[in-house]
């Protein structure tokens, strides 16, 4: 006789998602399956669609990260059309793109993920959600959460329309420049984002990493893998968010594979499984072998941890140091316990801010050159940045009237698919014994995937 | 004292921007946790479906569902979450119109699986399995909920109360619509939140709005320079404007973009596409069928442009009569 444990729908992450934890006879888990019960089909009816609405279609893709969709895929349109874009729109466009990771790495640490770490496992009195979270941490750290989200999201209002959607990415430019009284506003939201970001890794300090629970759990096996990890990286091998080449290390750290845009189709795959409408990508040169981990199994990561474990440093003086000491704590790079992305993704935070600050006083942000036409006649583009969540990328061939032939999209959350399954499936194991369960130990099973911030409604386009 | 109003929000075949525009009401949402009992919420609270399926029927004050229906499993939800609610509100252009979700409508369901499952350059699926089928030989999964025929907007599912317009909608739309339930001012069946009249009235261009407007060809945005400080439409550039209802801020405007057309038709129109084709045939300006044929071959995609968020409820989407 076996047992099923549904988890239904699993909560505290963008879109949908089950669990089904298959039990033995004995009780023990046999097989956990995360599987994601929705698909939309971008892929197909975006064709026949004009190439230059593709920035402000496909980001619909995701209402969390639409920025990040704008962003791939107006570099997409760029090399579609072979334009090189304004040195000033390229910095409005990294100006924009750095603000929403900002703020959406903030609304993963106080609304979805970081409750399980900031709401304690025996504490009944609040429940691990953000109203939880302001009891916990008091009301005036979460009106401060609340505004500098809505002021950095303001941000990105003037710039490009709309938090929720921007607009403003055209091929070889974008639609509006950012005048010097903007510049302004910019650096001083800048400069208190910047604030709040060292408050958040002071608050990371206290309530978890001198928890010794949640210590024992990041250095604990139930949440360890040892992938390979895929991020961008500057020309110095610093974490890039906006643009660079994509590289990837292995289990042990030692670099496997750098690429351009371009040649993604020479390094990643993906397979298609019947129970679940999310593919599963894995490096080409290895291939899929199950789910498992280790230097044989094609699975790779991304995300916050991947990126930090994937290149050589931070770009900016203060996350850098921040870099530093949590490989210290955690024993060298590459770290492999998923939840330490908790961490890592503060420190993009601060990144993210030190780069605003940089962009605020960047001279060419005021430059009215805004824009470059495209000449050229369309062809095939690929587009790849970092979201929140990993390496996005977008892949368009036209006709020669700039309308869609095809698409490819291999979207951020969707490279982490093998490991978020295999993840899911270890913390079942180590949590799971004798058949015994209760909310505490579906929670902790929920937190194997969570730590990832996964959005299932981009890995499922 | 009395019972706090029980509210539940979900979403179906949808992409989280609606969640965020409840997320954004930023101390509102304070304001509504202390105000109302959120017993339904998966983005953000763990509640399970065995919780939503032990309440009463009708014992949820208001329910916001977003998305469009794309899978079997959705339908379902949504007729629990009626059963369950004395009000529900279609939250967003998804639930509303059938959103971009429902541009899946120009292809049938196979044709969308094996673009995405087979045919894409990163596949590798020698077996040609798709979601939903089995393979011989190979472990079971969990059961998978299929795709239906036509992508449906939310009343073509399950009867709806009132509908809150855009994707997503701003911020204080939403906020604007969940406290007229609060305050017992919920307006009649089947009002729709926004203005009553076209984005053209709150246009910050209305000033360089011709009143007659005529153009020898259709300009595309990634081709042309435009002047920012006018009317998109003299200049050539498409813009939805004067079919699509006011109330978003005119947000892609303030961004020098022209109107996609997100908040839906006017009240008095039918059909979005068919009302803003109308309009775009009163531009065109020629004498001869020729020029009329050149002058419409220069908009790219009209179909897709014109239809982009209200394909499902249109007079070309479907969506009637298919299995749920």
């Amino acid at each position: 006789m076996t047992r099923r444990i549904v988890i239904d729908p699993i909560t505290r992450l963008e879109g949908h998602g089950k669990i089904e934890i298959r039990l033995d006879s004995e009780g023990q888990v046999d097989r956990a399956f995360f599987q994601i019960p929705d698909f939309k089909g971008f892929e197909k009816f975006c064709e026949g669609r004009a190439a230059e609405e593709m920035p402000t279609l496909t980001q619909k893709i995701c209402g969390v990260c639409p920025t990040a969709h704008h962003i791939a895929s107006v570099k997409a349109l760029d090399a579609l059309f072979r334009v090189e874009p304004t040195a000033a729109a390229k910095i409005i466009r990294e100006l924009m793109h750095t603000a929403f990771i900002y703020e959406d790495h903030l609304l993963h640490f106080f609304y979805l993920g970081g409750p399980d770490l900031l709401v304690g496992s025996n504490d009944k009195g609040f429940g691990k959600n953000i109203f939880g979270v302001i009891g916990k941490l008091g009301g005036k750290i979460g009106k401060k959460v609340i505004e500098i989200r809505k002021r950095v999201r303001g941000l990105n209002a003037l710039i490009s329309g709309s938090p929720l959607y921007p607009v403003c990415g055209l091929p070889g430019g974008v639609s509006k420049p950012v005048s010097e009284k903007e510049r302004a506003g910019i650096k001083e939201i800048a400069g208190d984002a910047l604030a709040f970001a060292r408050l958040c890794l002071n608050i990371f300090e206290e309530e978890v990493l001198s928890n010794r629970e949640y210590v024992d759990l990041m250095h604990s096996e139930a949440f360890s893998l040892q992938t390979y990890y895929m991020g961008m990286v500057d020309r110095k091998n610093h974490v890039s968010f906006y643009d660079g080449e994509v590289r990837i290390v292995g289990p042990d750290g030692g670099l496997f594979e750098q690429f351009g845009a371009g040649d993604y189709l020479h390094h990643l795959e993906e397979r298609v499984d019947t129970w679940s409408y999310m593919k599963t990508p894995y490096l080409k040169s290895i291939g899929y072998h199950g789910l498992c981990d280790g230097k044989g199994s094609g699975l790779y990561r991304v995300g916050p941890l991947a990126r930090l474990n994937a290149a050589e440093g931070m770009a900016t003086p203060l996350a850098q140091q921040e870099y530093e000491r949590m490989f210290d704590a955690c024993g060298g790079k590459p770290v492999h316990n998923t939840l330490v992305y908790h961490w890592a993704r503060l420190i993009e935070v601060l990144f993210a801010a030190e780069r605003m600050s940089e962009i605020a006083c960047h001279d060419q942000l005021t430059d009215p050159g805004i824009r470059n036409i495209p000449t050229q006649t369309p062809q095939e583009g690929v587009g790849i940045c970092e979201a929140p969540r990993g390496t996005l990328i977008h892949h368009y061939e036209t006709d020669e009237n700039a309308i869609l032939k095809r698409l490819n999209l291999l979207v951020a959350t969707q490279n982490n698919a093998g490991a978020i399954s295999l993840s899911v499936e270890k913390a079942a194991r180590a949590f799971i014994k004798r058949g015994r369960v209760s909310d505490e130990i579906l929670n902790r099973i929920e937190m194997a995937y969570r730590a990832y911030d996964p959005c299932m409604a981009c890995a499922t386009h | 004292m009395p019972d706090k109003p029980k509210i539940a929000l979900y979403w179906c075949s949808s992409c989280g921007g609606c969640e965020e525009s409840v997320i954004d009401l930023s101390e509102g949402l304070l304001e509504l946790a202390e105000r109302a009992d959120i017993v339904f919420w998966p983005v953000a609270l763990d509640s399970r479906l065995k919780d939503l399926e032990a309440l009463d029927d009708g014992e949820i004050d208001l329910s916001l569902i977003n998305g469009a229906i794309r899978l079997r499993e959705q339908a379902r939800m949504a007729q629990l979450l009626r059963r369950k609610s004395k009000v529900i509100f279609a939250h967003g252009t998804c639930a509303h119109l059938g959103g971009i979700v429902g541009l899946g409508n120009f292809h049938t369901v196979q044709e969308i699986l094996e673009r995405s499952f087979r045919d894409v350059p990163t596949v590798r699926n020698l077996g040609g399995i798709l979601p939903g089928g089995s393979v011989e030989g190979s472990e079971r999964g969990p059961k998978l909920s299929p795709l239906i025929d036509k992508v449906m907007a939310l009343d073509q599912v399950i009867d709806v109360d009132c509908f809150i317009p855009g994707c997503p909608p701003p911020p204080e739309l939403v906020g604007k619509a969940v406290w007229s339930v609060l305050e017992g001012k919920l307006p009649e069946k089947g009002f729709v939140f926004g203005d009553g009249k076209a984005l053209c009235h709150t246009c910050p261009l209305l000033e360089s709005k011709p009143e007659i407007i005529r153009v020898k060809r259709f300009k595309r945005v990634h081709e042309t320079d435009w002047d920012p400080g006018k009317c998109f439409l003299p200049q050539g550039i498409i813009c939805l404007g004067p079919a699509t209802r006011g109330g978003c801020g005119s947000r892609c405007i303030q961004a020098n973009m022209p109107c996609r057309g997100c908040f839906g038709p006017l009240e008095t129109m039918e059909d979005h596409g068919a009302g803003m084709l109308s309009f775009i045939a009163s531009m065109i300006d020629a004498d001869h069928e020729d020029e009329i044929r050149r002058i419409t071959a220069s908009i790219p995609d009209p179909g897709g442009l014109f239809y982009r968020y209200s394909l499902p409820h249109s007079i070309l989407g479907g969506g009637k009569g298919t299995e749920t």
